[in-house]
């Protein structure tokens, strides 16, 4: 079980979000200038560490805004969470 | 030794005190000529595959725990081919053939019991698109029957099939040639096998490093010393991508926890497996009688190897809605493996990106029922360095080539294939 302190809401049960995955994946300011091995890299390739990672999560029961956490996958310790750039 | 009537007649005279350790527990040898890390039902099948088919019998698996203690001894025991797409029917499959002969193979009872698994369908859509995946599977050679309502309810008398449950019942989709084996067994009958062809299975060994030397792996860095190896396999699903980490590269996989349950034991109810991917849930009685169940991954990286309650609770949720009469079971045991859920929902077997190091992952929460076709696969792979015409399509390089082979259409997020 987790609770996840939402910026906006403040703590509240994980079951309220969804999940959204690596918050270090970002979108290629230019596609088109990638080749196929590099856009396979951004849509499918993560670090996916045993330890802390930076993630999105949606409040979706709540606010409904996205949020980022930082978390530890292996204890699940919630270390910080925060509002996306 | 042999296992037979005979072995257990001349044991018996002993009080079965003098039964011999099924397999070695040799020291590291400095070098190998395949290294598999990783002592899963995957592994330890390669080892065996590798010695048996392909006459290479200086491998070593190493183990960081004991023999199948990872997600081989924590998944709930399914067996089936039940695919839509080519790639996969053809080899799980293989794997469903390998499955009928292995016990007599090994010479290890792994229990196979083909008691069927029914999918049931809970709606019109639901039973087009099983008359849709029976038929591909029919025409790939694969036993399917498309089950009407009725048909279900004499099949599985507890389930609720009335026109008010719950979950309303339109029919299902039986493979009769599916059904469970016993988890540890496969692991130690694969150990057993290939520890009797001369590899050595190396327990309580992590490993900490990998050796690179330009673009290959010269060594294997673990707490009981440092190995060389001119081949290596990776067979670690769950943790390929912390081990391909040390390696220094990414893979297209996030590590999601799974749970499953079992209930107290209790005479014999279902003889069948029960799976409903409209719930996301699935259900069969072990041979001790006790209900094993689960449902979906949590849905978020994890690699805790342990439950929590809100997936048990959907799992018990859906269990009652299913079969009413369940509901005052006590629930025994819960407990949660990690996964490693690739971006298509199908393994990766075949080359990485180094030239020695070779790739067994990306399992999803299918690994179980793979474990022969894997290991057999992976052996032939690493053997002649090049993919059998079975595991060729499970490439790595698929992804960037456009070639996924993505069984549900989820598209690149791992947490809901």
């Amino acid at each position: 079980m987790m609770l996840i302190r939402c910026p906006h809401c403040g703590p509240r049960d994980a079951t309220e979000f969804t999940y959204g995955g690596d918050a270090n994946v970002r979108r290629p300011a230019d596609p088109a200038a990638l080749n196929d091995a590099q856009w396979a890299a951004y849509v499918y390739m993560r670090d996916n560490p045993r330890g802390e990672h930076s993630e999105l999560w949606q409040h979706s029961f709540g606010c409904r805004r996205w949020i980022t956490v930082r978390r530890n996958t292996y204890t699940h310790d919630i270390k910080s969470t925060g509002l996306p750039e | 030794m042999k296992y037979s009537i005979f072995s257990l007649a001349r044991n018996a005279l002993t009080y079965h005190e003098q039964w011999p350790r099924a397999w070695r527990s040799p020291e590291p040898r400095s070098e190998y000529d395949v290294i598999i890390i990783g002592g899963g039902g995957h592994g330890l099948a390669a080892a065996y595959y590798l010695a048996k088919n392909h006459g290479v019998a200086n491998v070593a698996v190493i183990e960081k725990g004991w023999l199948g203690g990872g997600n081989t001894g924590r998944n709930t025991t399914i067996v089936r081919s039940n695919y839509y797409l080519e790639p996969n029917a053809h080899f799980y499959e293989h794997s469903l053939k390998l499955w009928e002969g292995l016990s007599a193979d090994l010479n290890f009872n792994v229990m196979y019991s083909p008691r069927g698994v029914v999918n049931l369908a809970h709606s019109y859509a639901d039973l087009d698109a099983y008359a849709r995946r029976g038929n591909a599977m029919r025409l790939n050679g694969i036993d399917a029957e498309l089950l009407t309502r009725d048909e279900v309810a004499a099949m599985v008398p507890l389930l609720d099939c009335s026109p008010t449950a719950r979950y309303p019942i339109t029919g299902g989709l039986l493979q009769r040639r599916g059904g469970v084996a016993r988890h540890d067994a496969v692991a130690w009958g694969y150990a057993r096998g290939a520890d009797a062809r001369g590899v050595d299975i190396i327990q309580q060994c992590e490993v900490t490093g990998l050796q690179r030397d330009g673009n290959r792996i010269s060594a294997v860095q673990t707490t009981r010393g440092t190995i060389r190896a001119k081949k290596i396999g990776l067979a670690v699903a769950g943790h390929s991508g912390h081990v391909a980490a040390m390696a220094g590269f990414r893979l297209p996989i996030e590590t999601h926890v799974l749970q499953a349950l079992v209930s107290e034991p209790l005479k014999p109810v279902l003889d069948t497996v029960i799976t409903s991917g409209a719930v996301h849930f699935y259900i069969s009685q072990s041979d001790k009688g006790e209900l094993v169940m689960g449902g979906d991954i949590d849905g978020y990286n994890s690699y805790g190897q342990r439950s929590n309650l809100p997936a048990i609770e959907h799992s018990v949720q859906s269990m009652i809605a299913l079969f009413p009469s369940f509901s005052r079971l006590r629930m025994m045991r819960t407990w949660g493996g990690v996964m490693d859920m690739s971006m298509d929902g199908s393994p990766i077997i075949g080359k990485s990106p180094l030239d020695n190091l070779y790739l067994d992952c990306g399992w999803c929460y299918g690994g179980f029922k793979a474990t022969p076709a894997s290991g057999w696969c992976f052996a032939h792979t690493i053997a002649n360095d090049a993919p059998h015409e079975l595991n060729a399509a499970f490439t790595l390089d698929r992804y960037a080539l456009g070639r996924t082979i993505d069984e549900k259409g989820g598209g690149p997020y791992p947490w809901v294939h």
